[in-house]
């Protein structure tokens, strides 16, 4: 039990069966993540990245970032996932559910992916040192207006993250002109 | 139980982001391709908000919120390409887009 | 071990704060329930409310007045034949209903009905509401394509594009309304949603009165939006009868039906529950810093009995009218039960109601307290659930192009425009 749990359990903000709940979860993001590789339909994959992004918004409450939580659900889970099944919904041909699921070269792929597994795996090993939790606390009460001042600053100096704050805002007008474009009959 | 720390996290973040390279490379369905690219990023992201707890700062989850608005574009323009390319040549399979091959 | 469930009854927290989980499950088991039944009575409600509007008397056949036709029609539901479309994808046309349900009802773990009576008060509140609700599309877009049927797949693509776009209005009519918690002395506003409450509390104005008119058209533009989001007249052309015979939910029979149409109304209240939290002061009873003397603390806290006293006045008057043919003797004796019933739970409030007026920590004054607290809260979000009501019963429905050039033309740059003069405002009036 390192210090930070203590902290935690002593301001009362000791999240509740935190073992059980992360494996739980864990779990079902992988598996999940496994079912969108492997399904053949892709209606059904979807579902299935669906419970894949749930599970990772859960995980990310668990790590006290209940702001990221919400804008995960919000705009990957309820946004980018109703866009990915209406265009499912377009181009989904009969054709594409008889014919074989995977690529001619799908060894290499899986030895790559392998290779990468590895690397990770004696990363981990190696350095499992360098990830000691270090027992920071992360209020969670106060998350969001954190958030708000590093993304918008305060009274009178502009927050760290403001410019690249209206960057993305260009890059989303960008991706709306840029979806249009694309989809018109007659450019 | 021993209490979950930030390895385990990162070893659910590796898993995810394997499990999305291998759904790159491997699937024949374009839109399955990009949703494998969409595990990657969530990968990156728990990672970062994973370290982001590591640390005791908000640097990882602000880096997480840009890269989720970044997803959102880049799925949006992706699938874009996608319908222009489905009226062309009706087809969604990886290996018959090869109209710039000589 | 009773320990730990009788420690939590003096706090002054939510169950999730507290960090108690026996709490917040028996909370939850209540408020299913509590939305279980409320589903039920709004069915009726809304047979009976159409009806009288068209000059007509509703259901009166089944029950007192109709009042067993929710419960009838249940029954149906269940009893009737499970079809399931030959070509149909099995496993998620099982499911999509499952997510609407799920999408809907998971909402209200963040609705407060008082100051530490909800769920759990997530610091993101109003944000995982949106998230929540905006995942009930996904169960429409599911189930239109699990149907494999052109009806329920155009029904679904229209109704799930008319959700979306509405998502929007809604969203920045919120975020007005989030804005107008930031103008306090520290300047930080909150997404939580007792929260928010709290903040109306203390700025003393309910948030629809604040700058006026701009609170007002932040709710107008949020009711509008909500109508559209939940697929209620006048923006049900997706599952409307005449137009598309019935959209996403064609080929879904029986039980599975019944879902969707719980799901329905479940968000419904779900919105309408934002909306009161948002704009009409949550739990507050009217006028709490105006009138704060204790003398008017007592006449607003015998609101809940005098209510329920008006509506066993009701049920006995019904009684008295009906006609003396032997027809009708097992309706008015179940009719008179049903308003000595109502009377008996005016009875009980009227004398939690006096027993809690002397002392403050005592435990009628805290029931006489709790219970204030959610009359005020479920008689605002009854105000918006017969509005629904009225709405569709008087308008005519949009076709869909005139809906989606309302949601994105109309709602949405006023929307914004209120958004912006509310931030202008609020600035020059610090």
């Amino acid at each position: 039990m390192n210090p930070g749990m203590n902290a935690a359990l002593n301001s009362g903000m000791a999240p509740v069966a935190t073992p059980w709940f992360f494996y739980v979860l864990a779990g079902m993001a992988v598996i999940s993540g496994g079912l969108v590789i492997t399904l053949r339909n892709a209606v059904h994959a979807a579902l299935a990245l669906i419970v894949t992004l749930l599970s990772v918004a859960s995980l990310y409450l668990m790590l006290y970032a209940p702001f990221v939580t919400g804008v995960q659900i919000v705009v990957y889970a309820g946004g980018i996932m109703v866009l990915f099944l209406f265009v499912i919904m377009l181009v989904n041909i009969e054709r594409s559910s008889k014919e074989h699921r995977f690529n001619r070269i799908w060894p290499a792929g899986l030895a790559a992916a392998c290779v990468l597994l590895a690397l990770f795996v004696s990363a981990f090993v190696k350095g499992r040192a360098l990830f000691a939790d270090r027992g920071m606390p992360l209020p969670e009460s106060s998350n969001t207006q954190q958030i708000a001042t590093m993304l918008y600053g305060e009274a009178g100096k502009m927050g760290q993250y403001t410019f690249a704050f209206e960057i993305a805002s260009l890059l989303l007008l960008v991706a709306i002109l840029g979806a249009v474009i694309m989809t018109k009959k007659k450019i | 139980m021993a209490p979950i720390t930030t390895l385990h996290y990162l070893v659910v973040a590796a898993a995810l982001f394997v499990l999305g390279v291998v759904g790159v490379l491997i699937r024949r369905n374009v839109v399955i391709v990009l949703m494998s690219i969409e595990l990657i990023l969530n990968a990156v992201n728990l990672n970062l908000v994973a370290f982001s707890r590591m640390w005791g700062n908000l640097h990882g989850q602000v880096f997480a919120i840009f890269i989720i608005v970044d997803a959102a574009a880049e799925a949006a323009v992706g699938l874009g390409i996608l319908i222009a390319f489905f009226r062309n040549k009706e087809t969604v399979n990886v290996d018959e887009i090869d109209l710039l091959k000589w | 071990m009773p320990n730990f469930i009788m420690s939590y009854l003096g706090s002054t927290v939510t169950p999730g704060e507290a960090g108690n989980q026996f709490w917040a499950l028996i909370y939850v088991l209540i408020i299913f329930a509590g939305v279980s039944v409320a589903v039920i009575a709004m069915n009726w409600i809304e047979r009976k409310a159409l009806a009288h509007f068209q000059v007509r008397l509703g259901p009166m056949r089944v029950g007192p007045h109709g009042l067993l036709q929710p419960i009838a029609d249940a029954v149906k539901l269940m009893l009737k034949e499970d079809i399931i479309p030959a070509e149909a994808d099995q496993f998620v046309f099982w499911v999509a209903p499952l997510i609407g349900l799920l999408a809907a009802f998971t909402v209200y773990t963040v609705i407060p009905f008082g100051p530490s009576q909800a769920v759990s008060d997530m610091n993101i509140g109003i944000l995982f509401m949106l998230g929540v609700s905006s995942l009930g599309v996904l169960g429409v877009v599911v189930a239109g394509w699990a149907s494999n049927s052109h009806y329920p797949l155009i029904g679904a693509l229209r109704s799930s594009a008319q959700m979306v776009s509405y998502e929007v209005a809604m969203g920045l009519a919120v975020v007005s309304a989030i804005l107008m918690t930031s103008m306090n002395a520290s300047g930080t506003g909150t997404l939580s949603m007792i929260g928010i409450v709290q903040a109306q509390q203390q700025q003393g104005v309910w948030f629809i009165f604040k700058f006026f008119p701009l609170g007002l058209l932040a709710l107008i533009i949020f009711a509008i939006a909500m109508i559209a989001e939940t697929n209620r007249a006048p923006f049900d052309l997706a599952e409307a009868e005449s137009e598309l015979t019935a959209g996403y939910h064609t080929e879904y029979s029986g039980l599975r039906w019944s879902l969707f149409m719980l799901s329905e109304y479940a968000a419904m209240i779900a919105v309408s529950s934002i909306a009161v939290t948002l704009w009409l002061g949550g739990w507050m009873r009217p006028f709490p810093n105006l009138l704060h003397a204790p003398a008017w603390d007592f006449i607003f806290s015998l609101f809940p009995g005098l209510t329920f006293l008006g509506l066993a006045a009701i049920a006995f008057i019904g009684t008295a009218r009906m006609p003396s043919h032997s027809f009708f003797k097992i309706q008015r004796i179940g009719l008179a039960v049903f308003a000595a019933l109502l009377g008996f739970i005016a009875l009980l409030l009227l004398v939690a109601a006096v027993a809690g007026r002397s002392a403050d920590t005592s435990l009628a004054a805290r029931f006489n307290e709790g219970i204030g607290y959610v009359y005020w809260f479920v008689l605002k979000v009854a105000v918006f659930m017969y509005l629904f009501i009225w709405y569709r019963a008087t308008w005519p429905r949009y076709r869909f192009d005139q809906l989606m050039k309302i949601g994105w033309k109309v709602m949405l740059p006023i929307s914004l425009g209120v958004l912006v003069v509310t931030a202008i405002v609020g600035v020059i009036a610090s």
